[in-house]
Formats: structure tokens, sequence, C-alpha cells
């Protein structure tokens, strides 16, 4: 297969490259890789090599994220190096926690501008400072308004509750993660939400299109508007003239108290969730919680022009950087999916499989999902898996 | 089993059922709309059986126009919780409609009821998929996203303001804390999202922090909102006493009341300056009312947790451990928990664990 001879060979060389990587200096490109040997039409896959060569290179903008997030990525990029896919990486060192190291964050926003896809690992946010928080920034530069959190049971995974599919969107520029707060009297802090009809109805929209694409039946709107009754009323108002514009798909409103409730009891109900900024951060987080932890969820976020891939569940897992215990499939996964929206279908499903295959012998799991194996050998099992 | 979650609440007097209480005692009981009627009076026939030292004092609360125009609680029920300090109610139906306010609300406005309560314990006899759950919530009640201030900037720009205060912070950390250490628990977890709300939450963490060092013995531990929850439906046994400003709150308290089997089997406690309630935050489903086939467990693990209140722990735990034994049993279970029993016969089956007890 087209990956195989690249993918062995690179193996050897793919960390001083990363080193490379992370000091800015310009990483070696891939041996070329010949795609038309793989392609003769008498082989017959469900996945195909591509016929033709995609043209050039796509260059990727890599965060690698506070924590264990540099292991990690280490670990995507040797995967995806594996697996032979045609990618560049500009890494950006970018952090909050030590800002003596980082990079500027308008030099990231560029860049993420410039190439329209980006992978990130979970960036801290410290509880201390008076400035907006990196990952706020970001947010708010790139305008990076819906993210996307598909929570799916993978093959292997002992969990509590079987065959869950369901996709969380939340809104990610206003509600309660404004940053906007004041202490009016002493002993008295006023913190705003504050929720528009332009941005409610731009995410209900995205969520409506989202499940058009993706053959969903249901949106869910979920919401607080029985106490909040402007502020989550304006939302759920907005989520309702926009589900009259989808006739085909069925559009349900419910509490999020509730909607926690059923997550953990019947959460084969949902289907396409779509709410604020505090309540997607709680129910993406029950979300992966139901199917495994933080390690396997994969996150998206979208703007009108560039996308993110980050873990769904947003943790540093910083006790652990440098062990190489953490499991690093959520950020696999979002390489596979980064491939897969730059038109590598190949590339990414090639490593889909292949995750899906270690995951199911069970054999080089890593230790958050029973198993002894380290990182570097659940990746490597994967790489393995690529290859056969 | 019955010495487990619900032990008494408050340290009033170390010597339960002293001297002090041995004379009857007056309840406020609020029995509610659609099921409620049926549950609160399984829950008198029960306290009845076991020979319980309290007067009901039974009080209607639909709402009535008050001299502002608007409908609330009339003054007859409030004059009562105020006389006799201590209520239990059953489920409330807000009317939808302009005018109303919820009485839920209305209530906990008028007696001050700053922190709400809610244990969860997995119950033998009735599975989930989750065995190892017993978690304390304890949710400031009066302030936070719950302020009702919102107004509308512009048209389609609607702000609305989260208010916490160093007070009901104080209050409701001070109140967790002597709470763990009442009921012999050893930890209580804050949970917190200050690394957003720098300035808001990190003034209900600063708070917590200080209340902690008054209570050297019980642990104290902080975590991001976003943990617990995934950590919750992952391995709930990691938690103890949890305490949180209302919205988180309400949506953990709801999510562990899931893991053990819904809102029908899990108590909540109100407890305020100028009184306490104790409450089944179940709905009033009225699909069944009238029906006998509502399950007034909850109902009954709240009257348990008043009785506890009240310093008559042993009638307490008397009943507590006769219904989790019907329930082990299985015999004469509700609907809602699989069985085909009636709300009767639930209660008779209790009663006759009480009596002969």
């Amino acid at each position: 297969m087209a990956g195989t001879m690249g993918g062995l060979k690179l193996l050897t060389n793919s960390a001083p490259k990363i080193l490379r990587a992370a000091n800015g200096l310009p990483t070696k490109s891939l041996p070329c890789v010949n795609y038309m040997a793989a392609s003769t039409p008498a082989r017959k896959y469900s996945i195909q090599a591509p016929v033709s060569k995609p043209e050039g290179r796509t260059l990727c903008t890599l965060i690698p994220g506070d924590g264990v997030g540099p292991e990690l990525m280490q670990a995507m990029q040797e995967v995806l190096e594996a697996a032979g896919a045609p990618v560049d990486f500009e890494t950006y060192f970018l952090s909050d926690i030590q800002p003596m190291l980082s990079a500027k964050v308008d030099d990231v926003v560029n860049s993420v501008a410039k190439n329209a896809v980006c992978i990130k690992g979970i960036l801290s946010s410290p509880v201390t400072g008076d400035r907006a928080s990196i990952n706020y920034q970001l947010r708010s530069k790139l305008d990076l308004f819906a993210n996307v959190v598909n929570v799916r049971t993978l093959p292997g995974i002992q969990t509590r509750h079987k065959n869950l599919d369901m996709i969380i969107i939340r809104e990610q520029t206003e509600g309660e993660f404004s940053s906007l707060e004041h202490e009016s009297v002493k002993g008295v802090v006023e913190c705003y939400k504050i929720v528009t009809a332009e941005k409610s109805k731009r995410i209900a929209k995205f969520a409506f299109d989202y499940a058009t694409k993706h053959n969903r039946k249901k949106v869910t709107a979920v919401h607080k508007a029985n106490i909040m009754k402007l502020g989550d009323g304006l939302f759920l108002k907005c989520c309702q003239e926009v589900a009259k514009l989808y006739p085909k798909i069925e559009f349900d409103s419910m509490i999020v108290d509730n909607c926690t409730m059923q997550m953990v009891s019947n959460p084969h109900q949902f289907d396409v969730l779509v709410m604020g900024n505090l309540y997607g951060s709680i129910v993406d987080n029950i979300g992966a919680g139901l199917v495994g932890g933080a390690g396997v969820v994969v996150g998206s976020s979208y703007s009108a022009n560039s996308v993110v891939y980050e873990p769904g569940s947003r943790h540093t897992f910083s006790e652990a950087a440098g062990k190489n215990v953490a499991n690093p499939t959520a950020v696999i996964l979002c390489g596979a999916k980064m491939l897969m929206h730059v038109n590598l279908q190949y590339h990414g499903s090639k490593i889909y499989k292949a995750v899906e295959k270690v995951l199911k012998s069970g054999k080089s799991l890593t230790k958050d999902l029973g198993g002894q194996s380290s990182t570097q050998e659940y990746t490597y099992a994967i790489i393995h898996a690529l290859q056969h | 089993m019955a010495s487990g979650v619900f032990r008494r609440l408050l340290p009033i007097n170390r010597n339960y059922c002293n001297v002090r209480f041995a004379s009857t005692r007056t309840v406020t009981l609020i029995p509610g709309d659609g099921i409620g009627p049926e549950i609160s009076a399984a829950v008198q026939k029960i306290f009845s059986a076991a020979q319980v030292p309290i007067n009901w004092e039974p009080v209607d609360v639909t709402s009535v126009k008050g001299p502002d125009g608007k409908f609330g609680i009339p003054q007859a029920a409030i004059d009562s919780v105020n006389k006799n300090e201590i209520g239990l109610k059953g489920p409330l139906m807000t009317p939808i409609g302009k005018g109303h306010r919820s009485l839920n609300l209305a209530l906990r406005k008028e007696f001050n009821l700053y922190a709400n309560v809610r244990p969860c314990k997995s119950l033998d006899g009735y599975e989930t998929l989750y065995k190892d759950v017993d978690v304390v919530t304890i949710r400031e009640n009066t302030e936070g996203e719950y302020s009702g201030i919102e107004h509308e900037i512009v048209p389609g720009v609607v702000q609305s303001i989260k208010l916490i205060t160093e007070d009901a912070s104080r209050r409701v950390a001070d109140f967790a804390f002597s709470y763990a250490k009442a009921n012999g628990r050893s930890k209580v977890t804050v949970v917190h999202k200050a690394n957003i709300m720098r300035m808001s939450d990190g003034l209900f963490l600063r708070c917590c922090r200080e209340a902690s060092k008054k209570f050297p013995e019980i642990k104290m531990e902080e975590r991001y909102l976003d943990t617990v929850c995934l950590t919750m439906v992952q391995d709930p046994s990691q938690y103890d006493v949890l305490v949180m400003p209302n919205l988180y709150g309400d949506i953990l308290s709801d999510l562990c009341a899931g893991l053990v089997g819904g809102l029908g089997l899990t108590p909540s406690g109100n407890i305020g300056l100028n009184g306490a309630i104790f409450e089944s935050v179940h709905g009033t489903a009225p699909d069944i009312a009238g029906q006998d086939k509502a399950n007034p467990t909850a109902l009954l693990l709240s009257a348990v947790m008043m009785l506890r209140y009240m310093e008559l722990g042993t009638y307490a735990n008397k009943i507590e451990k006769a219904c989790f034994e019907v329930i082990r049993e299985g015999n004469k279970l509700t609907g809602d928990l699989g069985g085909k029993g009636k709300c009767s016969e639930f209660t008779d089956e209790i009663c006759k664990k009480v009596e002969s007890s």
C-alpha cells in the first residue's frame, strides 16, 4: 500500500524531525510516495489509494498545548507520517502558563487563517491574571464559533453504555465565557452572560446544516429558559425559528439539568445537540465520560474559514506530562479527521481503521482504558496496524 | 445501610431524642399538586405507623392574588412555616403565564433557603449502570445565575447577570463543611470554573478555602466543573460531598440523581435562615395522578432527612431501614422501578416493616 514504504523508513527519523519542527526549523519533506503503484484497477478495496497524486502538500498549523499535549502530538505526527499523509506542520508552542516560551497569539492566528487547518492540544487557563486566556483570544480572533464533539463508542473500550453516537454542538464565542466581570461593591461580583440573536441563529443554522450533511434525524436544543427567560429564551427562540427552515429534521428542546440526567440514564435518545457555551462544556465532558474518557473523544472548532481540531474533552492532564502514559487516541483521530477535511480521505480512513483495529484487539491499550501500554507502545501498535 | 447517607443534618444537639424534643412538634405539610397528595398521605401513614412524635399542619399553597396584583403564596402558608420553622413539601406545578411567580422560587426567597442538599446513593434492589454512588451535592440556592437579573440591551442582545456575593458563598461553604463533619464524611469537593470566571467563581472558591480552614479534619479539594462532569460519569466513587454555586449545583444534582435511578428516589432538603423545607424534587406527574401508581420514595426519604434535622434520628433510621428493605426485596415496587405494585401496597409494606421493628 502507498504509505508502507514511506512509513517504515520514516519511523526511524521521525523524532529528530519533530524536534526540528519544535525549534521552528523547516521540517524535512517526506520521500516521494508512489501512489500509482497501488491503484491498479484489479485491486478493489473499500478504501483505495487515490488514482492521482494530490497536488502539493498540505500545511497545517500545530499547537502542541500544555500538559501531555506535546507527547500526544508527537504520536500523532508519527502516525500521520507512517500513513504517508502528504502533510507538513507549522508548529507553534503556545502557552498561558509558560509565557516566556510562548509564541505570539497573533502569529498563530495568522498561521491558522492562512492554512485554514490546525491541530491543537489543550491549553490550560490560569486561575489568576487579568487578561483573557489564550484559548479565549484564539477563539475570538479566529471567530471559531462552533465546537463539534462527536461522542461515539469506539470498539474495544469497556463502557457502561454501548453504541453511543451523538454530536454535541456548542456555541463558544459568547455566553458565560465572555470574561466580563466586575466587583460592584466589595464582596459582590457580577458576571455577565451575553446571548445575541445573531450568534444564536448562526449556531442553530450550523447545527441543522451539520445534521443535514451527516444524515442525522434530530436536533435537540439544550437550554435553561425556564429560569433565564430572556437570555436562554432568546437562544431557544432562535433555534425554533431556524428549525422551521429544515422541515426534514426533527426539532426538540430540553432543559439542561434534565439533559444531563438523561445523558447518564438514557443517552441513546440523543442525536445532535446544540447549546450555549457553559452547557456545552458540561455536556461535552459527560459525553466523553460515557465513552471512555478525555483520551478518546475528538472535537473540532469551526469558523467560516478555518477548522481547529482538538480533543473533545479539554483536560491538559499535566500530572502525567513526560510520563509516557497518556492516551493519544483523541489526538491521532484529530489528525485523521483533519486529513479527511483536506480531502485526504484515503489516509484519514486508513488511520481510523488502524486505530479501531488496535482498540478492538485490546492488546496495546493505555492505562486509562485498562491496558498496560505506554503512549509510545500504543502508537507503534497503530503504526504496525497501518501496514498490515 | 441505614446508617449510611442520611445521618443527622446539623449538630444541633449531640444526643438526639432528648428531653427537649420529647414533646410533639408541628410540621407544616404542603402536599403539592398532581401526585403530591397521594405521596404525602403515604408519608403520613408511614409516620403514624412509626409513631413519630410530630403533628402535621397541612397548608394549601395554591397561589392567590396578593395586594401587589401578582400571584403568590397565601399568607397562611407563610405564617405556618414561620411558626413551625420546618416543612415538608410535595411537587408543585408552576402555572404558565404572566404574573405567576414560581412557587418554588417564592418559598426559597421567603424563607431564605440558602443551601440545597441532595444526597444520592445507589439503592440495593434497583439496578442502574452505576453501583458505587454515594455523593451529596450542596448547592448555593439564592443567587448565581438564578438571580433573575436580565435585560435586553439592544434588540437581539441579552445580558444576564450572574451574581456571586461573599456573604452567600461563605454561608454555603460553612454549611457544607459542617454538614460533612456532622455526617461523618471525609471530603468536600469545591466545584468551580474559576479559570474562566475568575472573579465570580474565584470569590466562591476563596470563601470555600477560608471555610475549610475551620474544619481541618475535613479534606478539601478544588475541581473544575468539566473535570467533575467527566469523572462523575466514569467513577462517581471519587466524590463525597460537593459544594458549588447555583447553576452548577442544579445540573450536577440532577446528573447524580440520574446515576442512581432518577428523581423518584432522591431526597432533597433546603436549609435556610428562617426554617428548613424538605421536598421531593420530581415533577407532579399529572398523567398518573390519582391512580395510586406514584412512587413515594423521594418524599419519604426527604421526610427522613427532615427527622434527622429535627434530631429525631432513631425514627429516621427505623423508617429508612424499612424503606430500603422493601425496595431490596422488590415485591411491591411501583411502576417507575419496574414493579407492578401500587402506591398503597408499597406504603403498607413499609408500614408493616416499621411496626414489626
